[in-house]
């Protein structure tokens, strides 16, 4: 098939399927005239029977939250694809390489930035059921802390951080407790992955009930979900490197 | 005025598959990928949102402010990671068609054998 062709064709079908488009989303109610019951339902429900002021969180760690763990799956075999695309035998790094950042003033200003970010994923981490954030967002940003080693310093810092078999650990533990959740609901005699524990009271971290639990997990699994994809695509390129400069 | 952000969602797509079609670099079109992912996000939260209403947390604001639809965030949330992790993946892929057939433009990969 020649490219004109193929692109005559797609501007033909996507002409057909921007018509469909449009057509489907004008059956939608008008933007800010929301009329699906779920959403005002939850919003009561989670302040009510969860005693959580982040409704998304009530609804990514309880009400759906077995959905979350095929998504937590999701994101452990996507990982775990990279990894056996990408890996070869090199649990430590790659040696050799030097890409050290010359400047102190940047490796300082850097390193201080890596320990604050650390910290701020860990406070989203922890209060994810209270205000903005979760195990999701806040995991993300404890592995940022984790890349910022290697932007601030160089790959063989970034890599005595970050080893291999204990991100490796946390991934499976994150991953894994999040399932164990699920089966101690069983277990209690409710449906996999029903609220459990004490429910506190609104507003503090003790809140919430197993929300507190699953919140953690996922940000365990998430965070060392994202420092290993960066691990593997830093030593490809290190490797790379490495090569070059024989 | 009310449908501008269903139709900027349909753009997204759109265009984002535009550039999937015409792509001659795989690092190109897992970006146009996620640009086709992000038209979801848009639909989303458009599909949620409730005329003067906060976000669904109600820490700071009196219990029964009219808040906006929790469920589509919360699926925003596992699209942006599912996102994430595909493109991941995607770009290993590329990483691995780069060095065992030196190149990454998908209309060269109908000419590799083995």
């Amino acid at each position: 098939m020649s490219r004109s062709f193929r692109l005559g064709l797609f501007g033909v079908s996507a002409a057909g399927l921007a018509a469909l488009l449009l057509w489907s989303v004008a059956g939608l109610p008008a933007f800010g005239h929301y009329q699906g019951p779920y959403g005002t339902i939850l919003n009561s429900a989670a302040q009510d029977e969860r005693h959580v002021t982040n409704a998304v969180a009530a609804v990514v760690f309880d009400y759906r939250g077995f959905d979350t763990l095929g998504e937590e799956f999701i994101l452990f075999s996507a990982v775990l694809g990279v990894a056996l695309l990408l890996r070869e035998v090199r649990d430590e790094g790659i040696e050799g390489v030097d890409d050290a950042v010359r400047s102190d003033a940047l490796r300082l200003a850097g390193l201080a930035f890596a320990g604050a970010l650390l910290l701020l994923g860990l406070d989203v981490v922890a209060h994810g059921y209270i205000s903005p954030g979760g195990g999701f967002q806040g995991g993300v940003i404890v592995a940022t802390s984790v890349a910022l080693v290697y932007l601030a310093a160089d790959y063989r810092a970034y890599r005595r951080l970050a080893r291999t078999p204990a991100v490796d650990f946390v991934k499976g533990t994150g991953a894994g407790a999040f399932a164990v959740i699920g089966v101690v609901s069983l277990l209690l005699g409710t449906a996999y992955l029903h609220n459990f524990g004490p429910l506190g009271s609104s507003g503090t971290l003790a809140s919430g009930g197993s929300i507190a639990f699953v919140n953690v997990a996922a940000g365990l699994a998430v965070s060392a979900a994202f420092v290993l994809l960066f691990t593997e695509f830093l030593d490809e390129f290190a490797a790379t490197r490495a090569k070059t400069r024989r | 005025m009310t449908y501008l952000p269903y139709a900027l969602a349909v753009w997204l797509f759109l265009v984002g598959l535009y550039g999937v079609v015409t792509s001659r670099n795989l690092i190109h079109l897992v970006v146009c990928l996620t640009v086709m992912q992000s038209s979801t996000y848009v639909l989303l939260l458009s599909v949620g949102y409730v005329n003067r209403a906060t976000a669904p947390i109600f820490a700071d604001v009196p219990k029964g402010t009219r808040a906006v639809d929790p469920v589509v965030q919360a699926l925003t949330l596992t699209d942006v990671v599912v996102s994430v992790a595909i493109a991941g993946l995607l770009l290993a892929l590329a990483i691995q068609l780069q060095k065992h057939h030196g190149t990454v433009d998908p209309d060269r990969l109908g000419e590799l054998h083995g």
